[in-house]
């Protein structure tokens, strides 16, 4: 296990190092310089090279990779070229917005897909079992931004519900926080239900094949009670590997849910950040979410291998 | 499951037979602005309603069409041409410094959030059914590199490898010559779901306005352009929605059809 940890942990390492550099090249091959993109079309190129030399600009490439590098590691992300701001403490704001809206949307998404998957498991090939993978099918081909507009359609404009978009803060208390990311966080949890749910029925289906299950039947227990007692438990796995690689693909994919609602996260602060070509925001943002990616995705992986020892000999 | 099969080669040929018409008849001129006639609701002249402009809808859905095709079916290319000789490379010489290179090359492409990277692509070369396409076809390459190296590898261990083998052929003939034919039929499969998974992803970065620029009709900005109008004329964003939706729906069918269809012994498996 020791051993496993530790070529992962490399690896990990090695993919945000990857990741960090490709990042940086992708932003540096970008048109347009962000000094004279700030200083407007009339600027005297000596006040472009003073603010240039300001921002840190005039030094080498490899040396801005070094410093953006070392200054992340230390918690400092630069400072916003537009806002003038520190971008951690942008980060920092826009996270309260973004992560509670994953985690929301994770909730949600498991408490659709559980008892829609087991349901369906439990009764393959009935009705019931058509009828919830035809749902499946169907969440799985709506975009996630048509479905918001759907829901602010029906639940903000004609019933008054929900407001239409913003987000009240948590200053008014929880609920009142909760109650404006309702609509972003079904719109996003929509989707991976559908993932989610076919996964819980592929998993408890293969489950049941399995001998455990026939000797419990064997022994007596009815179907239903084999499906909770065993069937479920073992099933948990892979489906818990999901959840994981779900909770990474929420934070990234709000980018445009925040569009649609106008949420203050960090989807829309890439956006105005790369309108405004303040490449140090993006650059930050991005690799942020990369980090947060990769970074469950090993824990997901360690996780799995501490669950499934068989997984620890393959790569 | 060939009930599938066929709804959803239904679908997805109603989609393309769309999008090939338009190119020699729409109902309108899908770019003619006619205002007296604006946000109308489908009706006998114009099937879909008109748009704020009094475009016809259902010319720009159809030529809609051809704009989420084209940029979904060339980032399947992208995907398919680099990831499976890649796949096959990594099968044939398993366990070398290539193969491992391949391996965590893909790791890492996976490893970044996709949509992300797709935004950064476009915002950075300029917004554009092009850099769409390059930026959707990107993370195709490790998901087809993937499915081809892990069916290569069950291949190469069979006899019919071997005595190609013996008979003096390079592993590179054999790969296109034995290998490909044999995994062809899960790429065909993995190429119609990766096709719809494009269509989506066409649609989200043209929403965001980094997709096909105007006047080039795409789904995914009839969305935009409906947000703000979604409230007195709803069949602005219901009817591109709904052509999303069905062009997914039908290639996933299809997809699911394909799979069970070429492989008997999912047939038996699922049932």
């Amino acid at each position: 296990m020791l051993r496993y940890s530790l070529k992962r942990l490399l690896s990990l390492l090695i993919s945000l190092a990857v990741a960090s550099l490709v990042i940086f090249l992708v932003i540096e091959v970008a048109p347009g310089d962000p000094a004279s993109y700030m200083l407007g079309m009339n600027a005297q190129p000596d006040t472009v090279a003073a603010l240039r030399a300001e921002l840190g600009l005039d030094v080498s490439k490899t040396d801005r990779y070094l410093a953006w590098v070392t200054g992340m590691l230390q918690g400092d992300f630069g400072t916003s070229y537009t806002y003038r701001t520190p971008v951690s403490q942008m980060i920092a704001v826009r996270l309260w917005v973004s992560l509670p809206l994953a985690l929301y949307a994770l909730t949600l998404s498991t408490l659709i897909a559980f008892p829609a998957g087991i349901y369906a498991a439990a009764r393959r090939g009935q009705a019931g079992d058509v009828a919830v993978m035809g749902a499946t099918q169907l969440g799985v081909a709506i975009p996630n931004f048509w479905f918001a507009m759907m829901l602010v359609l029906i639940f903000a404009i004609n019933l008054r519900w929900f407001g239409a978009g913003g987000f009240a803060g948590w200053e008014d208390g929880l609920l009142t926080g909760l109650h404006s990311l309702t609509l972003p966080a079904i719109a996003l949890a929509l989707p991976q239900a559908a993932i989610l749910a076919r996964v819980m029925r592929s998993a408890l289906l293969d489950i049941l094949g399995e001998d455990f299950m026939r000797t419990a039947r064997a022994k007596g227990l009815t179907r239903r009670q084999t499906l909770w007692r065993h069937g479920l438990r073992n099933a948990l796995i892979p489906v818990l590997t999901i959840i994981g690689l779900q909770f990474s693909f929420l934070l990234a994919g709000a980018i445009i849910i925040e569009q649609v609602f106008y949420l203050p996260g960090l989807g829309r602060l890439v956006f105005q950040a790369i309108s405004s070509r303040d490449l140090i925001v993006v650059e930050s943002v991005v690799m942020l979410l990369v980090f947060a990616v990769i970074t469950v995705n090993f824990l997901v992986d360690l996780a799995y291998a501490a669950v499934d020892p068989r997984l620890r000999s393959r790569t | 499951m060939r009930r599938n099969l066929i709804l959803g080669g239904i679908l997805s040929s109603l989609v393309l037979l769309a999008a090939l018409i338009s190119f020699v008849w729409t109902p309108y001129d899908h770019a003619a602005m006619n205002i007296p006639d604006k946000l109308q609701i489908p009706n006998a002249q114009h099937w879909f309603g008109t748009d704020h402009f009094g475009r016809d809808m259902f010319s720009m859905i159809m030529v809609g069409a051809r704009t989420s095709l084209a940029v979904a079916l060339l980032a399947v290319g992208i995907g398919m041409g680099l990831g499976v000789p890649l796949g096959l490379a990594a099968a044939a010489r398993k366990g070398s410094w290539l193969d491992e290179l391949i391996m965590r090359g893909n790791d890492l492409v996976f490893a970044f959030p996709s949509l992300i990277i797709a935004i950064l692509i476009t915002a950075v070369f300029g917004a554009g059914a092009g850099n769409a396409i390059i930026a959707i076809g990107i993370f195709n390459i490790p998901v087809f590199a993937r499915i081809t190296r892990g069916g290569a590898l069950s291949l190469w261990e069979r006899e019919f490898i071997m005595a190609a083998r013996v008979a003096g052929k390079s592993s590179t003939r054999i790969s296109y010559e034995h290998i490909l034919p044999n995994v062809a039929n899960l790429l065909i499969v993995q190429g119609t779901i990766q096709f719809s998974l494009g269509i989506l992803a066409e649609a989200g970065l043209s929403y965001v306005g980094l997709g096909a620029q105007p006047p080039t009709p795409s789904w995914g900005r009839m969305l935009a352009d409906a947000q703000t109008m979604v409230s007195f004329a709803p069949h602005l964003a219901l009817i591109p929605g709904f052509a999303i939706i069905l062009t997914v729906l039908g290639l996933n069918l299809m997809g699911d059809g394909l799979r069970d269809w070429l492989d008997p012994r999912l047939r038996v498996r699922r049932a």
